[in-house]
């Protein structure tokens, strides 16, 4: 008589552990700190016990709450500008044989790729109250327009983030089976009623999902309106570090309860945007690819123009910041005359800072590719409660922008039991938080199209499912995943909102020592600072490229 | 690793509330070829899986040999696997693809090569060794797929729809090739198909399921000849039903009256009287002098045979299969005939769908 074997016990497998040690950080590092700023921004330290003081202050004061409309007037006009100008182009560079299609591509995404704070401070550069382009135009006489205050910061914001409406919908327009337009074609509409009434509406989604990536980032961007906003046009994001500067010492109540506010304000612009798209979703099998219309002479140069130019101006800061850290200078600013002095000053003095910024960003990127390749492992592939909890919770820094971030980690970890603050660690741990997401969600998608009988027959043959995950799966996503790697990397690199808050004395990373060099008017060793972190990021994205050959998306 | 026989006691998976196999018992010998054969969600691949470890068993048990193997996690059960979709390691070469499961298995290495050589040749793809996947053809990813399947001398060989991705000729070929190997090697084999041309030429035996239950098991030609149950009749090959009276107080010589027409002396299991039905496959039916009324709707000639579509007086149409060596010439539509059927290959079946015969 055979024994009839017990059912279904737990099993304390290998994807048991990665499970614990997965949702264990996710606490640590993501839950227990976001749950003190809620706690915290309940406290007051003129009160005791639980209070709505600091809430009450921020919407009775004018101070606050023009910040607040500051915030949400530059982000939607930011989103608005983006559209405007990202949507045209996708629509000329898919449906038209512009010259240098390639080149166009590379520069828009380096546009994308290249801090904002570094765009802001070239903008600075040549149309700041010293700039190369006020004095010129001062020296005809000619008052230049200033880039100082909304105008400015939307500008940048502009120039910066127009890529990402760009690709969502040069994406969308390029999966549109062609036979669509052709049925409204056939069906009498003009041309331009056809844009309206049958391609607009169904690359509205990937509009709407590229605006409000536009409108999130801005409203996250802490470089940029504090670079250009001189304290005058305040925004939430720089009232957080504000506040926090102001709180030092004590227990960064209001920075609290200002983070709370900017990520529900990013929450629920995310959350409707979300709704819109659930309600609005068009499945699209693209059989046929749309044409390419082959324009010729004059016409093609001027489908070409406007495209290249906006190219170009996304690219300009880079320009700019490149050729004035070879510029010498004096206190007055930039002087004229080829130098490397930049360059000599800050290897003397800020070497630290480069070495901390390619050190930190490069363990966080060790870190991020081994869980986000975990992590997506089990999101896919492991589905059941602990994977949607890990599912929620992995996604939620999208919303969380790096100010807010920083007083996170600081409020959980400056005191016992784990006081981290001051640390590399807690640079890195940042890092990992914020980037995390990204790698997920590409290691994810490889996975979904990955067919598991793939994993069946390693298994088949003998191999644990443990081993199974490290010489097949893990191999065979390697590629994806090192190319978005590439991506956290540029993005680490270049990271001021977080790192400007968590930084000490001997943790300090090139975009701080930028933001302090520019405060201090020290305009030739913040170039030379910037030229390392551009040349550093153009690299990269290359490197990215070559490596991707288009596999990996940027967004 | 010697191969095993698998007993299958009363083995149960649900989803839900939804019960894939709904308790299946099984007994396939040491060295068999047997099919799983059955439409699409009959639970032919759950059980396949089931056996293979990727799916768990709700209940009941699944052993080889003397071992049951319910707790055994699939990397150890010794067995090999091929799938719908090849599932070849893409960043491997055909050679290393071979030697996966004997490197896991730690042979020697001076042995790997002459086995993964061995394997290769037995496939006819030998001269492949250095390829990578994605220079091969569909056919020869499926030749790897077997031969890194077979190469690790599994003690069970699964093989789950292996043919279906492939052309028609092609699948023709690798299906002799699968049988040749198989009988080759005596590996016991379990293989799961939807189609029941490739069933009953590989098989040594076959189990045709349906909603998670076993509706028959027997060799190809018992299936195909003496379908225990109308679902079988009708899933394999192509079978006309008819609506039938029975007079059977005396077993051994039975009537039938079927549209009209009688048949006598027909020998059913039991006695029997009433409405029943009756299975015909169109090769086992003749146009005759005299038989069941009936006018030619459409002739359609196939080389081999020629097919007609016959309406009867009762408004049903069945099929009718005559051999061209046996036709003098296709007779045209529109023509009145008489359909004979041959007694002894007629199937019959009890109201309630119970064989007769």
């Amino acid at each position: 008589m055979m024994k009839i074997p017990s059912l279904k016990k737990p099993r304390f497998d290998f994807w048991f552990f990665v499970k614990g040690i997965v949702i264990l950080s996710m606490l640590f590092f993501l839950v227990y700190p976001f749950s003190t700023l809620i706690t915290r921004s309940f406290f007051s330290k003129n009160t005791d016990g639980v209070t709505l003081e600091n809430y009450a202050t921020f919407f009775s004061k004018k101070y606050y709450l023009d910040a607040l409309k500051n915030t949400l007037y530059i982000s939607f006009l930011a989103s608005f500008a983006c559209l405007l100008v990202g949507a045209p182009m996708a629509y000329l560079m898919t449906r038209y044989n512009i010259f240098g299609k390639k080149i166009i591509y590379v520069c828009i995404i380096l546009a994308l790729m290249s801090p904002p704070f570094i765009g802001a401070y070239s903008w600075i550069l040549l149309f700041g109250r010293a700039g190369f382009i006020t004095r010129l135009f001062a020296g005809i006489g000619i008052k230049a327009p200033t880039i100082y205050g909304p105008g400015g910061i939307i500008l940048v914001f502009t120039l910066h983030l127009f890529p990402y409406v760009y690709l969502y919908v040069a994406g969308a327009l390029s999966s549109i089976d062609s036979s669509l337009e052709e049925a409204g074609e056939n069906l009498g509409s003009s041309k331009l009623r056809r844009l309206f009434t049958v391609t607009l509406p169904v690359v509205m989604p990937s509009l709407l999902a590229g605006t409000v990536m536009v409108f999130m980032t801005s409203l996250a961007d802490f470089g940029t309106p504090m670079l250009l906003g001189e304290g005058k046009t305040r925004v939430l994001s720089v009232l957080v570090y504000d506040a926090y500067m102001s709180e030092i010492g004590g227990n960064a109540n209001m920075a609290s309860t200002l983070s709370v506010i900017v990520v529900t304000c990013s929450l629920s612009i995310l959350l409707l945007q979300k709704y819109y798209v659930a309600r609005k979703n068009y499945a699209m099998t693209s059989l046929r690819p749309p044409k390419v219309v082959e324009l010729k002479g004059w016409k093609r140069f001027l489908v070409t123009l406007p495209v290249a130019l906006v190219a170009l101006l996304g690219l300009l800061p880079q320009l700019t910041v490149v050729i004035s850290s070879f510029i010498q200078t004096d206190f007055t600013g930039f002087i004229g005359g080829f130098t490397l002095d930049n360059y000599q000053k800050i290897l003397s003095r800020l070497a630290t800072n480069i070495t901390n910024t390619y050190y930190f960003s490069a363990v966080a990127i060790v870190f991020i590719v081994i869980f986000g390749m975990l992590i997506s492992y089990i999101l896919v592939r492991k589905r059941g409660k602990i994977a949607s909890i890990m599912d929620l919770l992995v996604m939620f820094p999208y919303v969380i922008p790096g100010s807010v971030l920083g007083v996170c980690l600081i409020v959980a970890f400056n005191r016992k039991p784990v006081v981290l603050t001051g640390t590399a660690a807690i640079m890195i741990i940042s890092y990992v938080v914020r980037k995390l997401p990204y790698t997920v969600r590409s290691g994810s998608a490889f996975l979904y199209q990955m067919d598991v009988s793939v994993e069946e027959a390693s298994i088949s043959l003998g191999v644990s499912p443990m081993k199974t995950f490290f010489t097949v799966v893990a191999r065979l996503m390697l590629p994806g995943v090192l190319s978005g790697a590439i991506l956290s990397w540029i993005t680490c690199i270049n990271e001021l909102s977080s790192s400007i808050m968590l930084y000490s004395g001997n943790t300090s990373t090139i975009s701080v020592a930028i933001y302090q060099e520019v405060m201090r008017m020290s305009d030739g060793t913040a170039a030379a600072l910037a030229s390392i972190l551009t040349l550093t990021t153009v690299a990269s994205m290359l490197i990215f490229l070559r490596f991707s050959k288009g596999k990996t998306s940027v967004i | 690793m010697q191969s095993h026989d698998v007993g299958i006691r009363d083995a149960v998976k649900t989803y839900g509330d939804f019960m894939a196999v709904a308790g299946i018992t099984l007994d396939i010998k040491k060295g068999e070829f047997f099919t799983l054969l059955g439409p699409s969600g009959c639970g032919k691949t759950t059980l396949l899986r089931m056996i293979a470890g990727f799916n768990t068993i709700d209940k009941g048990t699944i052993s080889f040999g003397d071992e049951v193997i319910n707790d055994v996690p699939a990397h150890k059960r010794g067995i090999g696997m091929v799938f719908q979709n090849y599932a070849i390691f893409p960043h491997l070469s055909v050679f290393d693809n071979v030697a996966y499961g004997l490197k896991a298995r730690r042979v020697p290495s001076r042995d790997i090569g002459p086995r993964v050589r061995n394997a290769l040749e037995m496939v006819q793809i030998a001269e492949l060794a250095s390829r990578m996947p994605n220079e091969l053809s569909g056919g020869q990813q499926q030749r790897v797929a077997l031969a890194r399947a077979f190469v690790i001398e599994p003690s069970v060989l699964l093989m789950d729809e292996p043919l279906s991705n492939l052309d028609a000729k092609l699948r023709v070929q690798m299906r002799t090739t699968i049988k040749k190997l198989q009988r080759r090697l005596g590996i016991t084999t379990i293989y799961v198909t939807h189609d029941q041309e490739e069933a009953l030429s590989i098989s040594d035996r076959i189990a045709v399921m349906k909603d998670g239950l076993i509706m028959q098991v027997g060799e190809p030609t018992q299936i195909y000849k003496k379908p225990e149950n109308a679902f079988v009749a009708g899933f394999i090959g192509v079978s006309n039903f008819l609506d039938c009276d029975i007079t059977g107080q005396d077993p051994r010589q039975a009537s039938l009256t079927v549209e009209g027409y009688t048949l006598y002396n027909i020998p059913l299991s039991r006695p029997y009287s009433g409405k029943g039905k009756i299975a015909a496959r169109p090769e086992y039916l003749s146009l005759k002098d005299e038989g069941i009324k009936g006018r030619i709707e459409l002739s359609t000639f196939l080389g081999d045979f020629i097919e007609y579509e016959i309406l009867l007086e009762s408004g049903q149409s069945i099929q009718l299969n005559e051999y061209t060596k046996d036709a003098l010439a296709i007779k045209p539509d529109g023509l009145d005939v008489h359909v004979a059927m041959d007694a002894a290959s007629i199937i019959i079946y009890g109201k309630d769908g119970e064989v007769l015969t």
